[in-house]
């Protein structure tokens, strides 16, 4: 025994078997846990990557138009491109019709500056009669006179970049001017940024609310005898079971015009029949019926908090001569901080991306940002668009998701 | 919570206030769900309580929504019946392996990166559903499994695994390990620990994530709207519940909601009595 070194049965040293046994146990978790994690990585993490890059890809166009690329950037923006840049993009239009694919760049464009798609249908028509000895971009002039605008051939050339970040300027509803400038684009076109601010007040609108209105139920739930909570339970954790679609259909029941709240209040006369109140298919809508569907979400958090809390404090707050409202403001509210911070957090999380219920009771005017999304993803089909909005989406999600981590510890998640 | 005879008016007057104001709010929670309820026996077209129906007039009411859901020609609901429960089955056993296989290496004192690992497998829970829908049709799309039946259970099987994992690691975190270790003392070898000791301890709790993810799935809309791509084959009782109420709000829609409830309400029992079973087996664990 030199030097106090312990040794095990089998001779090693104790402080190297330890680290051995150590590794291999660590070891050991990480196998457990690899599959998922792989499985996720792949099928899921991977993606949205990939995903997020749409954003700021333009590869498909560039591909497309690449000879273009390579000549129209030199041309300074001044006055018309040169001849040679004409007589290429005229090389690589006729190229495409003749593969059939001058149907994509025709709706690229087309995001670039309107009118561009029935442009490039009307040339690709003519293209045969061009002369290709001749003036290439007087015949263009000729062809139609849009390409007599500059501002045609300077979206051509911002639309052949490799990669760009329009969309996200964009989804400010800002633009890069011509002269390279970054402006906000025409008042009445201006949808995204009034979007964006009526998710982010919907969403805490919504956690304001859903805080207020558990805060009291949690409470009684936590201080009730047991056999008593449990039924009362039931009102929470029934409508946490049921669909989303249930509840949001029965939400639509409810606040039609012709629905069974108008009905109540009209029979009880406080409402005349012909003036029915515009429930839905608006912001109010949207906000009642995501407050009551978000609301078990804040309840739970805060009652498993509020279970911890012993009577006892309070009672020792009163019998030393506080008011109840002083004990309770400086007794139990504070111990209530953690419930109130996961709740606040996971509520917002979820209403900030919220797309089912905006989109069946909010109509038009109740919709949020996911629903712009959707549109895009669905309808224009401008996926660029689509992705740049859900990367500042995500960010946003990301940043509170970080904040709950480190405010409440992933680990600390409970459900239910 | 009963008052003590001493209590001042004032706080008498705040007590029953609070106790009306707990009221209304478990009234706002609970009563939207019972609307739905007696409009699906409406006999008429319209949904709305009608005269007779507030009269309880039995001619009012009729099981006519029940027969066009089963037997309509128009609602392909049987399929999507079908479909959901297939899709929420396959979603809830890989996401059930997965999760609880992970759970058991997260728990380990010895798992390094925990936070971070934690954190991405959570995060299919976390991301807006818009983005995860968009990001795994592309994917799927890319090696051809969009609109497929796989592609489908995959896409669900990502979404179920966060509350399997949660819920899991939560029944772990409690776990007495001197049991185990007591096991191991006594000759056993760790399979038969596992299987003899661990898993009964931890049963609730993956039936519970079981259920989990097996609501997170039968009730999924957004991913699959996308993942379908518009595939009636693939439809399912959420998606047919969405686009019927895209079009028009049926008293046939009200009837399946019903069914829902009803669906729901069971899974409420189960989960109540695999809690109170839970708390039995920790009761006697603890001691």
């Amino acid at each position: 025994m030199t030097n106090g070194e312990i040794r095990t049965s089998d001779g090693e040293l104790l402080s190297v078997k330890l680290k051995k046994v150590e590794s291999r146990k660590r070891t050991g978790a990480l196998v457990l846990v690899l599959p998922l994690l792989l499985f996720i990585i792949i099928t899921y993490i991977f993606p949205i990557i990939q995903m997020l890059q749409r954003s700021v890809d333009n590869t498909q166009m560039n591909d497309l138009l690449n000879n273009t690329y390579q000549v129209i950037q030199n041309w300074d923006g001044t006055d018309f491109p040169p001849e040679e840049v004409v007589k290429t993009f005229y090389n690589d239009l006729k190229y495409l019709s003749e593969n059939k694919l001058h149907g994509k760049i025709a709706v690229r464009l087309n995001y670039e500056k309107g009118g561009f798609s029935s442009l490039i249908k009307k040339t690709v028509r003519k293209l045969d009669s061009f002369d290709i000895d001749g003036n290439y971009l007087q015949q263009f002039k000729d062809v139609h006179k849009r390409w007599a605008d500059q501002e045609y051939w300077l979206a051509l050339k911002r639309a052949t970049v490799p990669y760009h970040g329009r969309k996200y300027l964009a989804s400010f509803d800002f633009k890069q001017d011509f002269d390279g400038s970054i402006v906000r684009i025409e008042e009445k076109k201006r949808i995204n940024v009034t979007l964006w601010l009526r998710t982010i007040y919907v969403a805490l609108g919504v956690t304001l609310c859903c805080l207020i209105l558990a805060y009291p139920i949690a409470h009684l739930l936590s201080v009730l005898p047991t056999r008593y909570s449990n039924l009362l339970m039931i009102c929470v954790l029934l409508p946490f079971w049921t669909s989303l679609l249930v509840r949001t259909s029965s939400w639509m029941v409810l606040l039609q015009t012709q629905g069974v709240l108008n009905d109540f209040l009209v029979f009880l006369g406080i409402v005349a029949d012909e003036n029915r109140l515009e429930l839905m298919y608006n912001m109010t809508g949207t906000f009642i019926a995501m407050t009551q569907i978000l609301l078990p979400f804040m309840v739970l958090p805060l009652y498993s908090v509020m279970k911890t809390i012993s009577p006892s404090l309070m009672r020792a707050a009163t019998s030393m001569g506080a008011t109840p409202f002083h004990a309770f403001r400086k007794i139990y509210f504070p111990l209530t901080y953690a419930g109130i911070s996961a709740g606040s957090i996971l509520v917002f999380v979820l209403a900030i991306g919220y797309y089912i219920t905006p989109a069946l009771v909010g109509g038009a005017k109740g919709t949020l940002i996911s629903n712009r999304i959707a549109y895009h993803m669905q309808s224009t089909l401008d996926w660029s668009y689509a992705t740049a909005m859900a990367t500042i989406l995500l960010v946003g999600v990301l940043v509170v998701y970080y904040v709950y981590n480190r405010v409440v510890g992933i680990d600390n998640m409970r459900l239910g | 919570m009963a008052l003590a005879k001493y209590t001042e008016t004032r706080y008498r007057i705040w007590h029953y206030s609070y106790l009306v104001i707990c009221a209304s709010v478990f009234f706002f929670l609970i009563a939207p769900l019972f609307v739905i309820v007696p409009l699906s026996f409406n006999a008429e077209q319209y949904i709305h309580f009608s005269s007779g129906m507030m009269a309880l007039d039995p001619d009012a009411f009729s099981l006519r929504w029940y027969e066009d859901m089963i037997y309509g020609t128009k609602n392909p609901w049987g399929i999507a019946v079908k479909n959901s429960f297939y899709f929420a089955f396959f979603a809830t056993v890989g996401a059930t392996t997965l999760g609880t296989i992970a759970a058991l290496g997260l728990s380990s004192r010895y798992m390094p990166y925990k936070s971070l690992i934690m954190s991405i497998l959570i995060s299919p829970m976390i991301i807006p559903l818009i983005i995860s829908g968009s990001a795994i049709f592309f994917s799927l799309a890319k090696v051809g499994l969009a609109s497929s039946f796989i592609g489908v259970v995959i896409a669900h099987i990502i979404l179920g695994t966060p509350f399997v994992v949660i819920t899991v690691t939560a029944t772990l975190s409690g776990f007495d390990d001197s049991i185990t270790r007591a096991a191991s003392s006594l000759g056993s070898t760790p399979t038969n620990t596992f299987f003899k000791i661990t898993l009964p301890l931890i049963t609730p709790g993956i039936i519970s994530g079981a259920l989990f993810a097996f609501v997170t799935s039968f009730d999924e809309i957004v991913v699959i709207l996308f993942v379908a791509g518009g595939d009636r084959s693939l439809t399912t009782i959420p998606l047919q519940m969405w686009t019927g109420l895209r079009e028009q709000l049926s008293p046939t829609i009200m009837a399946v909601a019903t069914c829902l409830i009803v669906l729901s309400t069971l899974i409420l029992i189960v989960t109540e009595l695999l809690r109170r079973r839970s708390e039995r087996i920790r009761g006697i664990s603890a001691q």
